[in-house]
């Protein structure tokens, strides 16, 4: 069975006045149509160049110097400039955690989503214009010809965002990449706006990667998720094994370090230190420094991700000491 | 990602070192400022000694040139290699002079209209506006002309018309300084006001302070040229690059060096400024630096 | 018990900008009407989304941010009528750990200086005696004291946090009001941070208000929870009151919207607000919440509710609290 998108050992690369930090360093997935793959992971982990490199958006300094990104079988690493821009937008598209400075502030919100379909599509300024309000419509914004001829100032965050998901799915895509699409709303809205995304996801049978550091939001959403940690992939498995049986320390750790909404506690499991420097290429694990499971040979060779159980990888010497 | 990027163990030579176009700036002033100095010991002859004998006399490399004046002579036969050396020193009096008097006055009234607001904001700022509305030459023409020319009154002059540039930026920064969280810590912990403006707002305004200086020194350098070339400069036998400049308007036809050298010499001392303003920058903030 | 903090129908508002010649022009209610008390030794959480007011009543408890209107009384004097010196002496029992690490720390000084800082000012220490001092600060907060020679651009988010929790710490204050501490660090840092600001109020008694946008971390560390909408507290308890039987419906959605880590729970029934958050320029008639409300009714559009007190020491604004309702049948 071939995936809707499949990226093989994945290597981004940034290069510094100190050295070459390696961003994203050798990463694997997969995503199917309709499914909804998580990559959640803390600052500097990799999780949002991983998703602009599949956008083909990576810029100076930083260039992907390995692996391969198939989306429906075909190599996008190979595509031209132009070809790539015909498929953003289009058949992959992106919604950003900041909703005003992703829109324009100077075109209305109603010209920005017909833009994108008069670009795709060639369709004429009416039709572009019926399809965008009907699209308005979709995302739940009342009062949907009103709010096209609005401003991107002119609306809240909430609605703005549910203007960004109006452009990213007008064009029905087959790849949805929401990067951290609800980090900068308010709680009751990320309710609404997370509730769409998935809706909207389910009736286009579209695949989704969300990128987030919310474990809250990758239970609610995900099917799959992916753990990255400095840059790699240390766990990748089903949102019910992630949550119920994680076996990597570091996913461990950053479950047990969550307040609980249900629970009174004296105090936190708290993983020690920080996260690690990239620009160092270690030999061993990259969290070893700060697991508590890690021995000598955990310093000295670099766990690779290996089955753990059925669909569960993990990239852990002592899986399956960590997993009790 | 800001912490990762692994610091390097600088001093200053090694950040001048690794900056070309700051080693650049730096020797360039250096430069200027030993010849300045030493004006009396390097210049070959007396800038003021006229020769009409010897007048417009190309440079070495020109046919009819006299081995004696390397840059050839003006109009009246003076030297124009020792007029350039003397001149250094009026254009760098000047220039640093009036760049002191304007960053002086205007971040001192930028510092007052951007921290204290209210009715200092509107009366520094809308004095600001007509200093701005009023064309500098014209402001600097009355001025001149109610004090009488000289090298001190050219400072002022010049700082007192320069300071608007510095009160907008300055008051804009504090502005936007003063909402930072640390000016807020500060206030909490009981700081006076004196130690919010000088510890916390004033350093954190210094790179662009310095950046608009360089700038500065490099416009009062030019407007001392106009201001000379216009006859309110400095007054013969006093010699500055800008006088130098007008003497030779009337021959760039025919002798262009008369004009040209002092011009370069202008060119490059504002660019060596600029660059080692630049560098300046970089080397005050403590981002640039590690101690390990 | 005396309270150590008492504020009283605390007020901000900021007038919107006039157009033109105009002379009339409304006025923006960030804060409307404020009251609480915080008890020696105890963490008051303030909960809230974005624009509901709780910043700006930290800062103005803090005397960071002038309020328009109320008093706040520390130890029973009013922070809002002293000037000058006795200003200065009254902050010192009254202290401030910033969001965001970034900006809160001055760049241009060393940590040991921004440390060092409010003891200088109230010449608390001099010489020896201050940099023993600051040492003992950084370890407390667990960090070495050669970090102290550093400058804050070297340091990560949770350290630079640290090191402004130790700041706050310089002056012994009595209070510390934590204005959303934890909200711009890694999740595998909060965690260390929320245990650092339990371990320290253990170790030198201190009394906090902890203002959050995030109910766990808000249900972790606090003793009393107070949440805010609009400008206006709408429910205050306990944390055991609020998590076990919730009286304000819009503190009941908020819980239930809370993404909750574990998948199994994920096809639960809950309430999901409807609607925006309405403008603080113009806000609703009645309660400020009835726009979004599931139960609102005709009273709801019209007369504003008093916070009360529900049950003992559960006090709500609304007209229907939540299990009165269900007794009474709605």
């Amino acid at each position: 069975m071939s995936h809707l998108l499949e990226v093989n050992h994945l290597q981004t690369h940034f290069k510094t006045p100190d050295g070459i930090l390696r961003a994203v360093n050798g990463v694997s997935f997969t995503v199917d149509a309709g499914e909804t793959l998580a990559i959640v992971g803390e600052s500097g982990s990799g999780k949002s160049v991983t998703s602009m490199s599949i956008l083909g958006l990576v810029s100076d300094p930083g260039k992907v110097v390995g692996g391969e990104i198939l989306f429906e079988g075909k190599n996008l690493l190979r595509l031209t400039k132009k070809e790539y821009r015909n498929m953003r937008g289009k058949a992959i598209s992106v919604i950003f955690q900041e909703p005003m400075t992703s829109l324009n502030p100077i075109f209305t919100v109603g010209f920005q989503i017909s833009e994108v379909l008069r670009t795709h599509y060639k369709l004429n300024r009416k039709a572009a214009k019926q399809r965008a309000i009907e699209m308005l419509d979709t995302v739940g914004i009342a009062n949907a010809e009103k709010v096209y001829a609005r401003y991107p100032h002119q609306l809240s965050g909430g609605m703005r965002q549910r203007v960004m998901i109006a452009i990213a799915l007008v064009c029905q895509p087959k790849l949805l990449i929401a990067d951290e699409p609800t980090t900068a709303l308010d709680v009751t809205i990320q309710a609404q706006i997370l509730e769409l995304i998935q809706k909207l996801a389910k009736e286009q049978n579209t695949g989704v990667i969300l990128i987030t550091h919310d474990l809250g939001v990758v239970a609610e959403m995900a099917d799959k998720v992916a753990v990255m940690y400095g840059g790699e992939i240390v766990e990748h498995a089903s949102v019910e094994q992630i949550f119920h049986r994680p076996s990597h320390p570091y996913t461990q750790g950053l479950l047990a370090s969550l307040p609980k909404i249900h629970e009174d506690e004296q105090r936190l499991y708290s993983l020690p230190g920080t996260v690690p420097n990239l620009l160092e290429s270690s030999e061993g694990c990259t969290f070893a420094p700060r697991c508590k499971f890690a021995s000598e040979a955990c310093l000295q060779s670099k766990p690779r991700l290996a089955l753990q159980g059925e669909q569960h990888w993990v990239s852990c010497l002592k899986a399956e000491e960590v997993r009790g | 990602m800001e912490q990762q990027i692994k610091k390097r163990k600088t001093t200053l030579w090694s950040l001048l070192w690794n900056s070309k176009l700051g080693s650049l700036g730096a020797i360039i002033v250096l430069f200027v400022v030993l010849v300045a100095i030493f004006a009396p010991w390097i210049a070959p002859y007396d800038p003021a000694a006229l020769d009409p004998i010897k007048r417009l006399k190309p440079p070495f490399w020109m046919e009819g040139s006299l081995p004696e004046h390397l840059l050839g002579t003006d109009n009246l036969g003076r030297d124009i290699l020792s007029r350039l050396i003397y001149g250094s020193r009026v254009s760098l009096i000047v220039g640093v002079g009036a760049v002191l008097v304007s960053g002086l006055v205007g971040t001192l009234l930028g510092l007052l209209a951007g921290y204290y607001g209210k009715w200092s904001n509107i009366l520094i700022m809308r004095t600001a506006d007509a200093f701005h509305a009023i064309p500098s030459l014209l402001l600097m023409l009355v001025m001149l002309a109610v004090v009488g020319p000289g090298l001190t009154t050219l400072i002022f002059v010049i700082g007192l018309t320069n300071w608007v540039s510095y009160a907008r930026v300055v008051r804009g920064e504090v502005l936007s300084i003063k909402e930072r969280d640390f000016v807020r810590a500060a206030r909490a912990a009981g700081a006076s006001n004196a130690r919010m403006l000088f510890k916390h707002i004033l350093p954190n305004i210094m790179s662009t302070f310095i950046v608009l200086s360089g700038m500065n020194v490099a416009t009062t350098i030019l407007m001392e040229s106009s201001l000379s070339f216009l006859g309110l400069g400095i007054k013969p036998p006093d010699v500055s690059w800008g006088t130098m400049l007008s003497d030779g308007k009337q021959y760039i036809a025919t002798s262009w060096w008369v004009s040209t050298f002092p011009g370069l010499a202008i060119t490059i001392t504002v660019l060596g400024v600029i660059f080692l303003g630049d560098w300046l920058r970089d080397v005050l903030d403590p981002r640039m630096k590690a101690n390990d | 018990m005396k309270p150590l903090l008492e504020v009283k129908a605390l007020t901000k508002q900021y007038p919107l900008p006039r157009k033109g010649f105009r002379k009339e022009s409304g006025a923006v209610q960030a804060v409307s009407g404020v009251d609480l008390a915080v008890m020696p030794g105890e963490t008051l959480g303030i909960v809230g989304e974005s624009g509901c007011g709780k910043s700006t009543l930290g800062l103005m408890i803090a005397r960071l941010l002038e309020p328009t209107a109320g008093q706040v009384l520390f130890e029973g004097k009013d922070l809002l009528k002293v000037e000058g010196d006795e200003l200065r002496k009254a902050r010192r029992d009254l202290q401030f750990v910033f969001q965001d690490p970034y900006s809160s720390l001055n760049p241009r000084m060393k940590v040991s200086e921004i440390i060092a800082e409010p003891m200088q000012i109230h010449g608390l220490y001099k010489g020896v005696e201050l940099t023993k001092e600051v040492s003992r600060l950084l370890q407390a907060v667990g960090l070495s004291q050669q970090q102290g020679d550093r400058y804050p651009h070297e340091f990560s988010g949770g350290q630079r946090q640290r090191i402004g929790i130790a700041r706050a710490l310089s002056l012994n204050p009595k209070l510390i009001i934590c204005d959303e501490p934890i909200s711009a660090l890694d999740v595998s840092i909060q965690a260390q941070i929320l245990n650092l600001l339990k371990d320290l109020q253990a170790e030198y008694k201190l009394t906090y208000m902890f203002i959050s946008h995030g109910l766990p971390s808000i249900r972790f560390i606090s003793d009393r929870i107070a949440v805010m909408y609009l400008g206006r507290i709408v429910e205050i308890a306990t944390k055991q009151q609020i998590f076990s039987s919730v009286k304000h419906p819009y503190t009941e959605a908020l819980l239930q919207a809370v993404p909750i880590p574990d998948p199994s729970l994920r096809k639960k029934e809950r309430i999901i607000l409807r609607g925006e958050l309405p403008n603080p320029a113009n806000p609703p008639k009645g309660c400020a919440f009835h726009t979004r409300c599931p139960y609102a009714t005709e009273r709801c559009q019209q007369e504003q509710p008093q916070l009360i007190e529900v049950e003992a020491g559960h006090y709500a604004a609304c007209h229907y609290p939540l299990d009165k309702r269900k007794e009474e049948g709605h």
